[in-house]
């Protein structure tokens, strides 16, 4: 095989990779800090896709435009979740809080159904549309650069407030030891609705600049949902830099599996990946 | 309290009283849209009392069960259809299969905990699914349709009726019931629950917990491929979307959890608010119902979590006491 392919690969794997990482840092936020895993994290970027959708063809506001509402909007959406659920059930056997936001992730998916129909739906005529980047032999889409970058650089940012504010000391404190963060005087419940916010604006952006390229319909929730699961997994939960890692190797053997195997067996390949990691090491690949 | 007779569970009134009500009803009722409600009713009680097993008795929760499902109606039709072998015979095979894919798939997975190993099962889950589906032995993704052969027991097949496979999944359902009770009273049945609870102080009480976790799995395959091999024959055409995707999968766990996980009643109650409600609005709305019923299910799951975390089995627990 010849070296531009392997860097075709490697580099639209990276792209890929780097919108998977921001989903499921988003979702590796909340586990790390809550203890809980968010069924619904798939669902809640269906709904950001969705907004923006809406905002452009209602209102021809650009994808790229929309990313302050989607955030805002998702933002909301996560502290709504924690306020009126995950708070009842953060002290319940564990099955609870998993179901509880399993039924929130089934309610969403079927709502967002019986409300939009099953169509997928596509972005023609924004200013990202349709244009390509050519470099190097590369042939890359320009939407998909700039959503990998802008991913990026929101994963930049997310791990900044985690690792270098007051803030995020807290986030960090109460993840360590929710008691001790309490001792401390440290608002556990603002801490805890702070991250499912933060966890939803993670997903209100990936899911803004994934509508450039990608075309929503209810279940793509599901989708992303899943492969966001494998990554957290696989990158260990409550591990930020663990998750983005895994994010790009994700993408990278996604593509590489596409390629080398075949496109219908891309994602078959990531999940045997994904056990064939786990099983040699059991909590993920940074997990602790 | 040990080694308890499971039949003795069929002298309570309260047990008696509903299954023979429920064995005269398609005698009482003969609209046929009833009868395939009752059939798909006691076929997912008796999936998700299946799945219970493993994830309710021994808290291994696994979103994969389809697997083991499209396992047994894939092996029951194609061994019909390949090899003109009776489906009662390829529902056995199914079922060893099943089994055989749940020692190979668990022993390396049961190595993982609580969320580790719920998504492995997802993954292994969407693997078999894509395999079935570019799989031209098995007609991939144009599905399998069952044959068309003369009616009866041997065949496992009825055009004009379907009282018959009513009775045949009643006494699949008596019989997952029975072992249910039996098990949930025996010495496996409270290492079952000591797994569950914690699996690092049932290690230190000196229990095996890979084995029983094992045996957990291996029963609940065998009895989830039985069911998916009655499936392939009353429905008569499978194809990977209906029998292995993770809908299923989750359908047979959202069942089990909103009646209650871990109990005895729990599958039954969930299968009995679900079923009616999806077969019926299925019925009503057309098409998948307009996926009315999982609305109405998502709902009443987000509010039993929160507010009655141990389901409906909890609730009429609690109006008993």
């Amino acid at each position: 095989m010849d070296f531009e392919i392997i860097l075709q690969i490697l580099v639209s794997g990276l792209l890929m990779g780097l919108i998977f990482a921001l989903i499921a840092v988003g979702l590796t936020l909340v586990w790390g800090v809550l203890d809980i895993l968010n069924f619904a994290h798939g669902e809640f970027l269906m709904l950001a896709m969705f907004i923006s959708f809406w905002m452009f063809s209602l209102w021809k506001i650009d994808p790229l435009w929309s990313i302050p509402f989607t955030v805002a909007a998702l933002f909301a959406t996560g502290v709504l979740t924690y306020r009126l659920i995950i708070k009842r059930v953060l002290n319940a056997p564990g099955l609870t809080a998993l179901l509880a936001t399993f039924g929130l992730s089934i309610l969403i998916k079927n709502l967002a159904q019986f409300f939009w129909t099953p169509d997928f739906r596509h972005i023609q005529g924004a200013i990202l549309s349709d244009k390509a980047l050519s470099f190097w032999g590369l042939n890359l889409s320009l939407a998909e650069v700039v959503a990998a970058g802008g991913s990026g650089l929101i994963t930049f940012v997310i791990y900044y407030l985690i690792f270098k504010t007051k803030t995020g000391r807290a986030i960090r404190a109460t993840a360590l030891d929710r008691d001790t963060a309490l001792l401390m005087g440290i608002n556990i419940d603002r801490v805890f609705a702070l991250t499912f916010g933060l966890g939803g604006a993670c997903v209100g952006v990936a899911g803004a600049l994934l509508m450039n390229f990608y075309y929503v319909f209810p279940s793509v929730g599901s989708l992303f949902g899943i492969l966001a699961f494998v990554t957290v997994a696989l990158g260990g939960f409550g591990n930020i830099t663990g998750a983005f890692l895994a994010g790009v190797l994700m993408g990278v053997v996604e593509t590489a599996g596409g390629v080398v195997i075949a496109p219908v067996f891309k994602y078959t390949v990531v999940f045997v990946m994904y056990l064939v990691i786990i099983l040699l090491r059991p909590k993920g690949l940074f997990g602790w | 309290m040990l080694e308890t007779n499971p039949f003795s569970l069929l002298k309570k009134p309260a047990i008696l009283i509903p299954l023979l009500i429920l064995l005269i009803l398609p005698w009482t009722i003969t609209n046929i849209h009833f009868h395939h409600v009752l059939i798909m009713f006691m076929l997912f009680a008796t999936l998700s009392q299946a799945w219970n097993f493993i994830g309710g008795f021994a808290g291994q929760v696994s979103f994969g069960h389809a697997t083991f499902f499209g396992i047994g109606a894939y092996a029951s039709l194609v061994l019909l259809k390949k090899f003109d072998l009776s489906p009662w015979v390829g529902m056995l095979a199914g079922g060893g299969l099943s089994v055989a894919v749940a020692v190979v798939v668990g022993y390396p997975v049961f190595k993982l905990k609580g969320h580790y190993f719920a998504i492995s099962t997802f993954a292994v889950a969407e693997i078999f699914e894509r395999l079935f589906n570019n799989w031209d032995f098995v007609e991939g993704a144009i599905g399998l349709p069952a044959p068309v052969l003369p009616e009866g027991l041997i065949n496992f097949m009825w055009y004009q009726t379907k009282v018959p496979y009513f009775y045949i999944v009643f006494v699949l359902f008596l019989l997952v019931l029975l072992l249910a009770y039996k098990i949930d009273h025996s010495r496996m049945g409270f290492y079952f629950r000591a797994i569950k609870q914690s699996q690092e102080a049932a290690e230190g009480l000196g229990i095996d917990t890979r084995r029983y976790k094992m045996q957990a799995m291996m029963i609940s395959a065998f009895l989830t491929a039985i069911c998916g091999a009655f499936y392939a024959q009353y429905i008569l055409y499978i194809d990977p979307p209906s029998v292995l995707s993770l809908d299923v999968s989750i359908k047979i766990v959202l069942i089990a959890v909103l009646g209650g996980a871990g109990t005895i009643v729990g599958p039954i109650l969930g299968a009995a608010i679900l079923i009616p409600l999806s077969e019926y609005s299925r019925i009503l709305l057309g098409g998948t119902g307009k996926g009315v019923d999982l609305i109405v299910f998502g709902a009443l799951i987000l509010m039993i979590s929160v507010f009655q975390p141990q389901g409906m089995a909890g609730f009429f627990k609690k109006a008993g006491s």
